[in-house]
């Protein structure tokens, strides 16, 4: 869009882009989807390689060094194979759906800084290692957000094929509620930061990264960012076992590779993102003024940023190694009635305190009674909470049950006896 | 950028005169086209080239608040319900009740007269920019802050108690009293035990044969007996009359071996 427009418009914003030319932009941009690319390829590999060693075995290794091209091959197959389409698919939709897919996930990067403004040698001229970034930089990545939504959907409807409708239906219903919880953790770091622009959200943590102070949104970041992706254990909408493959069971070749390519740099648009609002960005994990601050200038912090990145990727890998899928329904539950509830709760607390403290003027040394007060009386109520009585036992007549039901022997079930025995007149019963 | 007199630049108009008429396209294409899914990819479509021109108004939030709530979230909600009407569904064209086309029509050509003289009247003063309706220079969100939670924070307050009401009178609504109790994982597993009395299996059915000559899921697998096993082929096959009797060699082996069997056993 008008970049130059964007820029000029935007004085909540710390990064300075009055330098920046149409030139500068474009090659941003440019590098911005090439480092995409080459990210997706390195995070096929990484996830498989991860994968593997949790699970003992080796990954692949045989393509290149450490098995690095593997990914490469795997993309020249997909390319190479037939390219099918399915005879009763609305065919416009059908080819459309993978390419908004791809195209939403691609625009979430503009406004993630990757380091401060950088210099460059010999000259004078500096830009922001950010393509831009406006006081809305971060609504604007959860617009993206929604809108790649559609691709998901309109490729499961078009398809015309019930596994397919299904895998969309549940990723409308899943993003919805899920984004839910996402926007509102979000809103305690804009609270905290006071700004939504992504540049002015990584100034505000000099002193303390907002995964520290905001810890319950960031948990509930982490869980609804799975979610949002449709990973493991969230990955209802493509659950092999269930839909055989979701809303991208019809899809082949090119088509399905672009899926592919959305679903992981989705993931790195995630990442991302909580780096920049909870990890503090591109700054170095020292303290403020370390070095004279000398971590934290020039071309330097771009590694931080990319070192925090791929911890947060590694993190998605583990989750997927380590957890077995949701069943829908608690899935659904999950998201209303504890995600939602948590992060309302949390924002109306993180409020309150911000408002003693910025209006009333309430000190920190002043909290301390009432968190310490609190703390004990959450403790007291758990302490001396009735606990919940066994369902009193032998009270209701025990049945008789027939002890060869349908001709095979049964045990007596919890509540029934079985008749007295003849042999010995005792009384079998169940628990 | 001064406050008098905008200028407005290449960029933008040339932003305008390709999102304009490919919205225009769009916005007819809401009324042609037959396809329920059709027309709301095309309001979308509309909602996101809308959002450009609002961003290049320089009113970012407004912009990207219309992607988030009405594209992500009410439309999508749209979509949901018209999915399921299937892919190659199209709308009916009777008339549900008599003369609907001629009122509808009336009443468009009248909102089109009412529209177009409101437009047609309007004067159209040169535009400002952001910085000379800005109070104080502040960001955009900022600003809008300080009016919506400032100046209309009763209105504010008002619109958000009525929508509580009308969330929580949908819940009243849909809400049914249990008459059952509650199924839980424990419960459902109990039940399933209950009836095995019933002929009802806890394990999977067994799997369809596997022979040298087929390994298709019409062909039942032989028990240990050297019978057919029905329920080893799907219920559908067996009601349509599509099950295939196993390879009858096969039986013949599997009865030698049970036949054996029992002799040595004797």
């Amino acid at each position: 869009m008008d970049h130059a427009i964007l820029a000029a418009a935007a004085p909540g914003v710390a990064a300075d882009f009055s330098q920046e030319t149409i030139w500068a932009s474009i090659v941003k941009a440019v590098l911005i989807v090439v480092f995409l690319l080459t990210s997706v390829l390195f995070a096929i590999w990484f996830e498989r390689k991860v994968v593997a060693r949790m699970q003992v075995r080796p990954g692949p290794n045989w393509h290149g060094p450490f098995g690095l091209l593997q990914s490469l091959a795997d993309a020249m197959k997909l390319l190479l194979k037939e390219d099918m389409t399915v005879t009763r698919a609305d065919k416009l939709v059908y080819l459309l759906a993978p390419m908004i897919s791809v195209f939403c996930s691609l625009l979430v990067f503009a406004v993630i800084p990757f380091g401060p403004s950088l210099p460059f040698p010999w000259t004078d001229w500096t830009t922001p290692a950010q393509l831009t970034d406006f006081p809305v930089a971060t609504l604007y990545i959860l617009a993206a957000a929604s809108l790649g939504v559609y691709g998901i959907v309109l490729g499961g409807w078009s398809s015309g094929s019930t596994y397919p409708l299904l895998g969309s239906v549940r990723s409308t219903a899943q993003v919805i509620s899920y984004e839910l919880a996402m926007g509102l953790s979000l809103v305690s770091v804009f609270i905290m930061a006071g700004s939504m622009s992504t540049s002015q959200i990584v100034s505000s943590q000099t002193q303390i990264w907002w995964f520290i102070p905001l810890a319950p949104a960031f948990v509930i970041y982490v869980i609804s960012m799975i979610g949002e992706t449709n990973r493991l254990p969230f990955d209802l909408p493509e659950a092999e076992g269930e839909l055989v493959s979701g809303y991208m069971t019809e899809y082949s070749s090119m088509k399905f590779a672009w899926f592919f390519l959305a679903e992981y740099i989705n993931m790195l648009n995630v990442s991302a993102v909580c780096v920049t609002l909870f990890l503090g960005g591109w700054r170095a994990p020292v303290p403020e003024g370390f070095l004279g601050g000398a971590l934290n200038e020039g071309w330097l912090p771009i590694i931080w940023f990319l070192v925090k990145l791929w911890a947060v990727m590694f993190v998605f890998v583990w989750v997927r190694g380590t957890l077995l899928r949701l069943r829908y329904d608690q899935f659904m539950v999950f998201g209303w009635k504890v995600l939602i509830p948590v992060a309302l709760a949390w924002v109306v607390v993180l409020a309150v305190v911000q408002w003693l403290q910025r209006v009333q003027g309430v000190t920190y040394q002043q909290f301390i009674p009432v968190i310490v007060g609190a703390a004990v009386v959450f403790v007291a109520v758990m302490w001396f909470w009735p606990e919940k009585k066994a369902p009193p036992a032998g009270e209701a007549e025990k049945e008789t049950v027939d002890a060869f039901a349908g001709g095979f022997p049964v045990p007596p079930l919890p509540g029934e006896k079985l008749p007295p025995s003849k042999r010995f007149g005792k009384e079998v019963t169940g628990e | 950028m001064t406050p008098a007199g905008l200028e407005i630049s290449g960029g933008e108009t040339v932003l305008f005169w390709v999102v304009a008429p490919l919205m225009v396209l769009a916005a007819l294409g809401l009324l042609f086209v037959r396809r329920a899914v059709h027309a709301a990819m095309c309001l979308v479509f509309v909602m996101v080239s809308m959002a450009i021109l609002y961003i290049a108004q320089e009113a970012p939030f407004l912009g990207v608040v219309q992607v988030v709530v009405y594209t992500g979230a009410v439309m999508m909600l749209f979509l949901f319900v018209l999915m399921l009407v299937g892919v190659d569904a199209s709308d009916s064209l009777t008339e549900t009740i008599r003369g609907q086309r001629w009122v509808g029509l009336l009443i468009g050509l009248g909102l089109a007269l009412v529209l177009g003289g409101v437009v047609g009247r309007a004067a159209f003063p040169p535009g400002v920019g952001l910085a000379g309706g800005d109070p104080g220079g502040v960001a955009n969100p900022q600003a809008l802050a300080r009016v919506l939670f400032g100046d209309y924070v009763l209105a504010m307050e008002a619109v958000g108690v009525l929508l509580v009401t009308a969330a929580v009178g949908a819940l009243v609504l849909t809400h049914r009293r249990r008459l059952t109790p509650k199924q839980n994982q424990r419960t459902v597993a109990e039940a399933r035990v209950k009836a095995l009395s019933q002929g009802v299996t806890l394990t999977p059915l067994p799997s369809p044969g596997v022979y040298a000559t087929s390994n298709a899921m019409d062909t039942p697998a032989l028990g240990p007996d050297g019978e057919q096993v029905p329920q080893s082929v799907s219920r559908v096959l067996r009601i349509r009359g599509q099950e295939r009797p196993a390879p009858h060699t096969a039986v013949a082996l599997v009865e030698n071996q049970a036949d054996r069997g029992t002799e040595e056993e004797s």
